[in-house]
């Protein structure tokens, strides 16, 4: 087991080989595993920042919903309200109608009585001058006699 | 393996395993060199540098094939390993742990392979006597490749501390620890001289130690005949866990000494 010069050999052997790895194999091989490490760490930060996204994202949803409550109940609040002011301004407006409506009604009625009271009123002195007339007969003149009848009949 | 029997039949053992864990050497003297052992390292770096390469070319960020992701994760757990003992700005550690860890991991993975098939498959291919054949397909259990790796780490221990600190700060870091007082300077000197020289010596020495132990068991193993069947099954499943550790303890203690390398007293 001498030590010859194949000590030489090998020292060249190796300075090259250490030359040529640090030259052309450990750069892009290093390059390519930062590169991927990297993308890792940026892929995992995105998704952080997905998921905070989607957090807020349900907080403002959540928060949209309550105020959408509030304001369809306050929605319907203010249509009770117009409701029962409808319904309220509709029955004090039917009341003024049925008022008026019974008050022409009723001038009608008074004006139709008026009306059948005077024609009344002519029959009966016809009626009562026509009995008068068949009672007294000739007895009684007609022209002397009228200013009785007027009297009768204005009493009627 | 029944082959080696047959070809080997007039070998002991001894030389059998003599013969197992001799080199293919050219060359003479200091400035012979271990044919086999650079072929293979060098082959099954270019493996390494292949498949990495290819990923790398194509890597996307995107969703990664499967290729992709066994790099990827091989790239991670080493650069996970820098980053939590490193702690200062430099390109070039990361991806030598990188080369450190895959290479040394894929030459110690070598021990896995049957002894006698590679020197078998040659003999099948050229014709020639397996006794002729020499080849330790381990690149890390040969003495000269792991001092070759713990140098280029000990020459940059070197460089990053007067880089960092300045000549005259590696000097002062030498001279003036651990004690405090002038006279003991030579002292300090020594001390932090076997220290600085202790950890390439240790590197090399524990990587070479694991392996050549392991290769050797193995040619051990190979000798008993049919009875080797198990104990090399059991061996190889032990070392499982020593290749792959041997490959992290290189790489781990590279990069604390290279930290060491840069931090100021």
């Amino acid at each position: 087991m001498n030590i010859n010069a194949t000590i030489i050999g090998q020292l060249i052997a190796f300075v090259v080989f250490v030359i040529f790895c640090m030259k052309f194999v450990w750069p892009p091989l290093m390059a390519a595993i930062e590169a991927r490490q990297a993308t890792i760490a940026d892929g995992l930060a995105a998704s952080d920042r997905a998921a905070k996204d989607l957090e807020l994202a349900q907080e403002k949803a959540t928060a949209q919903l309550k105020e959408a409550k509030v304001q369809a109940a306050s929605i319907v609040d203010a249509a009770k309200k117009l409701e029962a002011k409808i319904v309220e301004e509709t029955a004090s407006k039917a009341q003024v109608e049925k008022e008026r409506i019974l008050a022409s009604g009723h001038a009608e009625i008074e004006t139709e009585r008026n009306r059948v009271k005077e024609e009344l009123r002519a029959q009966v002195a016809v009626l009562a001058i026509a009995g008068a007339e068949k009672i007294l007969e000739r007895s009684i003149d007609a022209a002397a006699h009228s200013d009785i009848l007027d009297k009768l009949v204005a009493e009627l | 393996m029944s082959a080696a029997a047959a070809t080997e039949a007039t070998l002991t053992s001894q030389e059998y395993i003599k013969h197992h864990l001799t080199n293919l050497t050219v060359g003479e003297g200091f400035w012979s060199w271990n044919l086999d052992s650079l072929g293979w390292a060098v082959f099954l770096g270019l493996v390494f540098l292949t498949i990495f390469r290819s990923v790398a070319k194509k890597a996307t960020p995107g969703v990664p094939g499967k290729l992709q992701c066994a790099v990827e994760m091989v790239v991670e757990f080493v650069d996970g390993s820098d980053k939590d003992t490193f702690h200062g700005k430099n390109d070039l550690i990361a991806p030598l742990a990188l080369t450190i860890f895959v290479w040394i991991l894929l030459m110690n993975a070598m021990d896995w392979v049957p002894v006698d098939l590679i020197p078998w498959l040659i003999s099948l291919a050229t014709g020639m006597d397996m006794a002729d054949i020499y080849m330790k397909p381990v690149p890390t259990a040969d003495l000269s490749t792991t001092l070759a790796l713990a140098g280029g780490v000990f020459i940059l221990i070197i460089y990053y501390s007067i880089k960092v600190k300045g000549f005259g700060g590696f000097m002062k870091e030498l001279y003036t620890q651990p004690f405090g007082h002038w006279s003991l300077y030579p002292v300090n000197f020594l001390l932090e001289v076997v220290t600085l020289l202790a950890r390439p010596l240790s590197l090399a020495l524990r990587l070479f130690g694991n392996l050549y132990a392991g290769e050797l068991i193995f040619l051990l193993i190979a000798t008993l005949g049919l009875y080797q069947l198990p104990l090399h099954f059991i061996w190889a499943v032990f070392h499982l866990l020593v290749i792959p550790l041997q490959a992290f303890i290189f790489m781990m203690l590279t990069i604390v000494y290279l930290s060491l390398a840069h931090e100021d007293h």
